[in-house]
């Protein structure tokens, strides 16, 4: 059925159907406008998971899988030059509240494997791997970006070591300040790309307390959000890790 | 003798209809929850003008929902892009682009005659067929923007794994911003596209929601 392009009628007629057409076109528009507001009421109004209904939960996880599909550890983040370097401001302190726990600092590290007990390990574990040094852009969720040099090393070479031999890398990293007040859960694509760093040193000085004393992660694949400081304990897990603000309203995903 | 006798034309196909009055709802999603985004980092100004003022924020009760903002505009992008994907094919597919596009050099003249027409400096407007040339220009135009935005979009989501495409509008911080520009730019269509609907009178508008207009003498 297709609409003629031109209708002629006696005046009289013309003003009949433009009335029926014109009752009939805004009413639907109508409908359709209370449908659209019905759609979004019910978009804004489920369960909530995280912080957020359901529905909005579920796209933000569907979006996150097709990134993930798409993520490729050998496309790089974008490397700079230290004239570019710039300011890092210190924002969010979770977990960074007592000192006192930077005297008496190791790292756990728990491979996730049954009958496997976790491992205790000092910075200069951490160090004695291959150093890496990089300068890349740092992007806050909320939406300001900063060029820093970071220091340390990659954490695949530390999973490779670390890792006892016989076991393959699960699906998940989860790491957590000593307090367990902040932690992120991290993708196993994501956690060995060759930029992600356990760093101690930011622009060629040590960490400062406010900056994640004595070892961080940076992780230019990520917002922000996922760069932890003050890195307590490391485990792998099959499961989907807790993730701080993943469960205040945003993307468990949080990719670049 | 002969009644006198009407004729309505068909000037809007029901699926443009649908297209854009979709449309419309879809985009203020996206403009009310990039405000929502740009709330939490919002650095742009011109001079001493600085995006937004205080009372445009409180207004729209833009404060702390960074993680809301996000979440909706990582949901209606999908629709906002199916929309613009079925118009832009529905056009094509039915050869109504042909209506839409500037098809000669000459569509720039034109479209400055008609600005003078519009502003009464010039007595005739050029000839037209569905769309005069300011028309064709600004409805390529936004379709245009819109084809920049979903790409600026991009970049900014994903400035890593889209590296290239952020490069192109000079990095991450580039394409923040020509995203940004870009969406100050719907809102001035916005503003003058109301203000023509108005002048264009109700057959006009009427046509946009039943499809059919009343043929004008003139015509």
């Amino acid at each position: 059925m297709t609409n003629p392009r031109t209708i002629t009628l006696s005046e009289r007629e013309a003003q009949k159907k433009l009335k029926r057409l014109t009752r009939r076109g805004f009413l639907a528009g109508g409908i359709a406008a209370a449908a659209g507001i019905g759609g979004y009421k019910w978009l804004t109004s489920g369960g909530e998971i995280g912080g957020r209904t359901w529905q909005e939960r579920a796209v933000l996880n569907a979006n996150g899988a097709i990134s993930e599909a798409y993520f490729s550890d050998s496309r790089l983040a974008r490397t700079f030059r230290p004239d570019q370097i710039g300011f890092q401001k210190a924002n969010g302190g979770y977990g960074l509240d007592d000192d006192d726990e930077l005297k008496t600092w190791k790292l756990t590290f728990d491979p996730g494997i049954a009958g496997v007990s976790p491992l205790t390990l000092q910075l200069a574990d951490v160090q004695s791997l291959p150093q890496q040094k990089m300068i890349t852009n740092f992007c806050c969720i909320e939406g300001w970006n900063v060029i820093t040099q970071w220091t340390g090393v990659r954490l695949a070479d530390f999973l490779r070591k670390y890792l006892p031999t016989g076991h393959s890398l699960p699906p998940y990293v989860y790491m957590a300040t000593p307090d367990e007040e902040y932690y992120v859960g991290l993708d196993r694509k994501s956690a060995v790309h060759p930029q992600t760093l356990l760093a101690w040193e930011m622009n060629n000085q040590p960490l400062t307390s406010e900056h994640g004393a004595p070892l961080r992660l940076v992780i230019p694949v990520k917002y922000g959000i996922k760069n932890i400081k003050r890195i307590g304990t490391i485990r792998l897990t099959d499961k989907r890790p807790a993730d701080y603000w993943a469960e205040n309203g945003y993307d468990w995903f949080s990719g670049l | 003798m002969e009644d006198s006798s009407q004729t309505l034309r068909l000037k809007h196909l029901l699926a443009i209809r649908w297209f854009h009055w979709v449309n419309f709802p879809l985009l203020s999603m996206m403009i009310w929850s990039g405000l929502l985004i740009y709330w939490a980092y919002s650095p742009y100004h011109i001079g001493s003008f600085h995006f937004f003022p205080d009372w445009f924020v409180n207004l729209l009760n833009l404060k702390f929902h960074l993680a809301q903002g996000m979440a909706i505009h990582f949901v209606f992008m999908w629709l906002f892009i199916a929309n613009g994907i079925l118009y832009v094919s529905y056009t094509l597919l039915s050869g109504e682009w042909r209506m839409l596009v500037p098809r000669s050099g000459k569509a720039f003249r034109d479209a400055f005659h008609v600005l003078l027409h519009d502003l009464h400096l010039r007595k005739e407007a050029p000839p037209q067929d569905k769309y005069n040339a300011a028309q064709q220009i600004a409805y390529t135009g936004i379709i245009l923007m819109g084809v920049g935005s979903f790409l600026t979009g991009l970049a900014v989501y994903k400035p890593v794994q889209m590296g290239w495409l952020a490069a192109l509008f000079g990095g991450y911080a580039g394409a923040r911003l020509v995203h940004f520009m870009l969406t100050l730019g719907y809102v001035g269509f916005f503003a003058i596209h109301i203000q023509q609907v108005v002048l264009a009178g109700w057959n006009n508008f009427r046509s946009m929601v039943i499809g059919y207009e009343v043929v004008t003498q003139h015509d």
